[in-house]
């Protein structure tokens, strides 16, 4: 919208930009090098890359879906509720951004695990989570939810309340006010939170692993088929983790929405 | 439609109370920090006094333990910013009132489009807010006040953040509209509150200081606030093309202000008390407008000494004020320039 000015950034500045640059790039440039080209198409469409890849694709999207259905309401919550125990469970919900993924897969299995705490219960009435593809989609929606609810919550708390006052004036209904004004506010900071949750998740290994362990086509997403191949068969390793990087950049690139992130 | 308030917000010290009558508007005039925002924070539900109550035309809307939400006290706010919703189109964002109160598409789309009209702002329909001037958003941010249907009109210094050039054809709609209706006004602007309000009621420290008809607190006012930013000459009568015949057949001359009258038309005369010379004789020949009063009072005003007669008031210096031998009942010319006296309609 408007032109930001410039006052001129320090010349060294560049220097350790470019580097930081160069740090993330290389290394993934690098893969390209490693790569069998006559063999590349065919280790790519294989049913084990595949089903991988569908697999990645179909739980990363319920998982994005799970997130905004949970962590919506969430951060409305966390950003316009003015209740003392708020600042206690902010810190909570960042939880799974600090923890290692190992310990959430190890955590969800102490809780929906067979003997876990509400698992045990859940194994009663012949439900089963642990090693199931609704536990890959447990898992990432476990480490995602922050990366949306904190985008959004800073989006909210930027947009502030003044367009949320003057909407009840006019005799819009709380509700009303949400779904016509607060959030097609801050539409751009909800769009970039489900990029960031959906990216995550396609990345999420260690929660996985954990709590739904790797079978073909149930969970082993395409994370946990790189890991696998990567001790029996290097060159596909290799492959795979190139598909990968593709579509990572491609859901960035291509969702992304103008200004955000 | 008419409006109790008497409130109390304790972490404020705010402590006020007045009523609006049916069809009225009341102006609240104060400094910074006076309690006026915060009055019309509770009044629009948006603040929970520690005590008090808020009723209008006798539903209470806060106190007696009752606590109508915001949105369900038809009180619409119009602030200083116009906050237009950036993502909805003009003709939206007039038809958000009557759609969020459960009109059918259709007729908040034709009810919009009516009060777009009565704001001259058709043309504006189909423009994002982002491509509005300032006073254009105003424009269309009162006919999305008025869309609202509401039954008290909260304005927050509601011509602040405008330009110079396009606050007095705003100020003429705001007359327009208020016309008839109960609101509330709060403002810094003595013309403002002399022309959009019926009443004014001071705000000083968290209390009300003063009350009572527009033109009175104007040109008479008690409290130290109002004196300082008030303490006008006004001259009411019937308007003339170069200034306002008063009762008595006399002319006084001006130029005209904002909104400016039409000839016959109630108009009011404004004018400083430091505008205005104090003469024994009537200067000769002059083009100036001279007024022969009798002095009721003088009273110390700062540095000067005021000068009241009547309805009027003229500041002169100590020394000129011995050199006159200025004292009550003495008769004295009243001089003031055309060029100081500004002319309204009323």
């Amino acid at each position: 919208m408007s032109r930001s000015r410039h006052v001129g950034l320090p010349r060294w500045v560049y220097l350790p930009a470019a580097l930081a640059g160069v740090f993330v790039v290389l290394p993934v440039a690098s893969l390209a090098t490693r790569i069998a080209w006559a063999d590349f198409p065919g280790l790519v469409t294989s049913d084990a890359a595949l089903s991988a890849l569908d697999l990645s694709l179909r739980t990363s999207a319920a998982s994005t879906l799970l997130c905004l259905v949970l962590g919506v309401p969430l951060a409305v919550v966390l950003a316009r509720s003015e209740a003392r125990w708020l600042g206690p469970a902010r810190s909570l919900v960042l939880l799974p951004l600090v923890l290692p993924p190992v310990v959430g897969g190890i955590a969800l299995l102490a809780a929906f695990g067979r003997k876990g705490l509400l698992g045990a219960q859940l194994e009663a009435w012949g439900i089963q989570i642990a090693f199931s593809t609704i536990a890959v989609v447990m898992a990432q929606t476990f480490v995602s939810l922050p990366f949306l609810v904190v985008s959004l919550e800073g989006a909210l708390r930027t947009a502030g309340e003044r367009y949320d006052v003057v909407a009840a004036s006019l005799g819009a209904a709380p509700t009303t006010v949400l779904r016509r004004v607060t959030l097609p506010l801050v539409l751009p900071g909800l769009a970039s939170g489900a990029v960031l949750a959906f990216a995550r998740s396609l990345g999420e290994f260690g929660a996985t692993v954990t709590f739904a362990g790797s079978l073909e086509g149930t969970t082993r997403t395409l994370p946990l088929l790189i890991y696998n191949l990567r001790v029996t068969d290097a060159d596909a390793a290799v492959a795979m983790a190139l598909l990968l990087v593709v579509v990572a950049v491609l859901v960035i690139g291509l969702v992304r929405p103008r200004g955000a992130l | 439609m008419s409006v109790n308030i008497d409130i109390r917000v304790a972490d404020r010290d705010v402590e006020v109370a007045f009523d609006v009558a049916a069809g009225e508007t009341v102006a609240i005039l104060g400094p910074n920090g006076a309690g006026k925002s915060t009055t019309l924070d509770v009044v629009g539900g948006l603040l929970r006094p520690d005590a008090g109550r808020v009723a209008l035309d006798g539903d209470v809307l806060t106190g007696d333990g009752r606590w109508v939400a915001p949105h369900a006290r038809r009180t619409a706010l119009l602030a200083q910013d116009p906050l237009l919703f950036p993502h909805l189109s003009v003709l939206e964002n007039v038809a958000f009132g009557p759609r969020s109160r459960g009109t059918g598409r259709r007729a908040a789309r034709a009810s919009a489009e009516q009060w777009l009209a009565e704001v001259d702002a058709t043309e504006l329909a189909g423009r994002r807010p982002a491509q509005l001037s300032g006073g254009q958003a105003q424009r269309v941010a009162i006919a999305r006040a008025l869309a609202a249907d509401p039954r008290l009109l909260l304005l927050d210094e509601p011509m602040a953040a405008l330009d110079i050039a396009v606050a007095p054809a705003l100020r003429q709609l705001l007359r327009r509209v208020l016309a008839g209706r109960t609101a509330v006004v709060v403002t810094h602007h003595v013309l403002d509150a002399l022309l959009l309000a019926d009443r004014v009621v001071v705000l000083e420290g968290g209390r009300v200081v003063e009350q009572g008809p527009a033109r009175d607190v104007l040109s008479r006012p008690r409290s130290s606030f109002a004196a300082r930013f008030a303490g006008l000459n006004l001259v009411a009568g019937t308007a003339t093309p170069d200034g306002v015949r008063r009762p008595d057949g006399s002319v006084l001359h001006g130029t005209p202000g904002d909104p400016a009258p039409a000839a016959g038309d109630e108009a009011v005369a404004v004018f400083r008390p430091s505008a205005v010379a104090v003469h024994r004789e009537p200067p000769g020949g002059s083009p100036r407008n001279a007024l022969v009063v009798r002095i009721d009072e003088l009273e110390p005003h700062g540095d000067t000494l005021r000068v009241r007669a009547g309805d009027l008031a003229a500041d002169v210096t100590l020394a000129a004020a011995t050199e006159l031998g200025l004292a009550p009942g003495t008769e004295v010319v009243f001089v003031v320039k055309a060029t100081e006296v500004s002319v309204h309609a009323r």
